[in-house]
């Protein structure tokens, strides 16, 4: 363990599912729900020591499922707990109608979700099938490139989810193995640096308050207000992106890391680019620098916010550009429509007056890995688009036996 | 002081509290379920003899009674369920038809 460059932070090698645990044990929520699956496990073994050794005043609840483990998290979250819970893959997806009910309440959650691929066939490794598909649940979604983003996001979700103009659970998201279980350096704030930063939480409404008794999850009527509530919840999404920074900006402060909706490379002078979330972006990021090096006017995007999607300032970011070329991590099965950065990304750039062209590129599923040989590939092909101002076949398929 | 949701269904989506909560006790009475009801029932004084199961029976306490006689059934709240003409040991509650009652001019089911 060696002192970290900024005052009161200590850097250790920690695997990704740890990074969370720390940053958990550091939050010290009022309630744990969980139930393990692999990768996730990893966190909740490690939290459920901690709870056991005293190190947090926890709540922690052995649950029998994901289904119960979001039930639960919901109600201690509507009794006026800070909650947390995580999750994987098939997990997730027996959290299903949850998540919904999680947000309709406007309770602020916080799950790390590790990605795994979903079944069948059975693959315990990484892509975005699990979460992609959950975007629509009402829930903010953080990519992490590797643990120190899985840590720093976990802290930050905190501050997102419980503004009272946002109150919304948020999704802190981390790729199975490449990221949970790989040994990484990660800089560790102090205790009380955390515990100051996420302060106390304050919820709007608590079943347990007695003085003021309210009513959670009614029904909503035959007259029916639920249109109303979906539009709060949309403006409640809109609210968020302006807390997004303004939290990733005090983050930057306490801990030298500053945080935004996406993060950029050489996009000044380049003329084609590579849009990629997730812990490719550190692949990428290695061949789009030795590529400048070169000469080659290539430039990167890390999208780390894809839940509210940064439409337009993504859309800003890309205008200039000749061409650019998505990675998704999943597919949409829309009937070759691409993967679901892709598709948004498109429709972001819809309203522009001159637009770039776009090239989709579906890779890593089921774990699958993305070599430097294959973004070398697509980045070739991207330059190519790029000169002839042509695109062959928008959606293609990188790393997939022919 | 009490939630005032008189005119609820004229409310904008910024006046609704969040998530759907409601945030005060006791407003239940405000909200008229009588509206779900296909069949309703109808008693017959004749054949009443002041059992008052009807009474207990009622899911939804809308049986109106008073100094042990029932007074008759709270059409804003009775969802027509038929409990009470089921229980009634004197046959005495019949069920019928909402839409006929509505257009029953002579009031004779009331």
């Amino acid at each position: 363990m060696i002192t970290g460059s900024k005052a009161g932070t200590k850097t250790v090698a920690l695997i990704g599912t740890d990074a969370i645990a720390e940053a958990m044990r550091q939050i010290n929520p009022d309630v744990v729900a969980a139930y393990p699956i692999t990768p996730q496990t990893a966190i909740v073994e490690t939290y459920s020591q901690m709870v056991a050794d005293g190190l947090v005043k926890t709540n922690m609840i052995a649950v029998e499922s994901e289904h119960s483990a979001m039930s639960a998290a919901i109600g201690a979250a509507a009794s006026g707990a800070r909650v947390m819970t995580a999750t994987s893959a098939q997990g997730l997806g027996l959290m299903w109608e949850m998540l919904y009910i999680a947000s309709g309440l406007r309770l602020p959650i916080i799950m790390p979700n590790v990605n795994r691929a979903l079944s069948a066939p059975i693959n315990i490794h990484c892509d975005h099938g699990d979460s992609m598909g959950a975007r629509d649940s009402g829930w903010i979604q953080l990519f992490s490139e590797n643990a120190q983003e899985s840590y720093d996001n976990t802290i930050q979700a905190i501050r997102i989810a419980e503004n009272p103009a946002v109150l919304l659970p948020v999704m802190v998201l981390l790729d199975g193995f490449i990221i949970s279980h790989s040994i990484d350096r990660v800089e560790l704030l102090d205790d009380e640096v955390v515990s100051h930063f996420v302060g106390e939480f304050k919820p709007a409404y608590s079943l347990l308050n007695a003085r003021n008794p309210v009513s959670v999850g009614n029904f909503d009527g035959l007259y029916g207000y639920y249109f109303e509530f979906k539009r709060q919840q949309e403006e409640a999404l809109l609210n968020s992106f302006r807390v997004i920074n303004e939290v990733g900006e005090e983050f930057g402060k306490i801990s030298g890391r500053p945080y935004r909706f996406f993060e950029t490379i050489g996009m000044e002078d380049a003329e084609f680019a590579i849009i990629v979330l997730g812990s490719a972006a550190g692949t990428v990021r290695q061949q789009v620098e030795d590529m400048r090096a070169k000469g080659i006017p290539i430039g990167m995007i890390k999208l780390r916010v894809f839940r509210p999607f940064p439409a337009r300032e993504l859309a800003e970011a890309i205008s200039r550009m000749k061409a650019v070329a998505v990675f998704d991590r999943s597919s949409t099965f829309a009937g070759n429509m691409g993967g679901p950065v892709f598709i948004e990304l498109r429709s972001a750039l819809y309203d522009l007056q001159k637009r770039p062209l776009l090239v989709n590129y579906v890779y890593g599923l089921g774990g699958r890995d993305l070599s430097v040989d294959l973004v070398n590939k697509a980045a070739a092909e991207l330059a190519e688009v790029a000169c002839s101002g042509q695109v062959k076949q928008p959606v293609n398929y990188l790393g997939l036996r022919e | 002081m009490t939630w005032d949701i008189k005119d609820i269904q004229k409310w904008g989506w910024r006046q609704h509290p969040l998530g759907g909560v409601i945030k005060d006790p006791g407003n239940s009475c405000q909200f008229k379920t009588g509206g779900w009801r296909t069949f309703r029932p109808v008693r017959d004084e004749e054949k009443c003899n002041q059992c008052l199961i009807c009474y207990v029976f009622c899911p939804d306490s809308a049986i109106l009674a008073r100094d042990g006689k029932i007074t008759g059934i709270d059409y804003d709240f009775c969802k027509g369920c038929g409990i009470c003409a089921a229980e009634c040991p004197k046959d005495a509650i019949q069920m019928i038809d909402e839409t006929m009652a509505k257009k029953d001019n002579a009031g004779k089911f009331r």
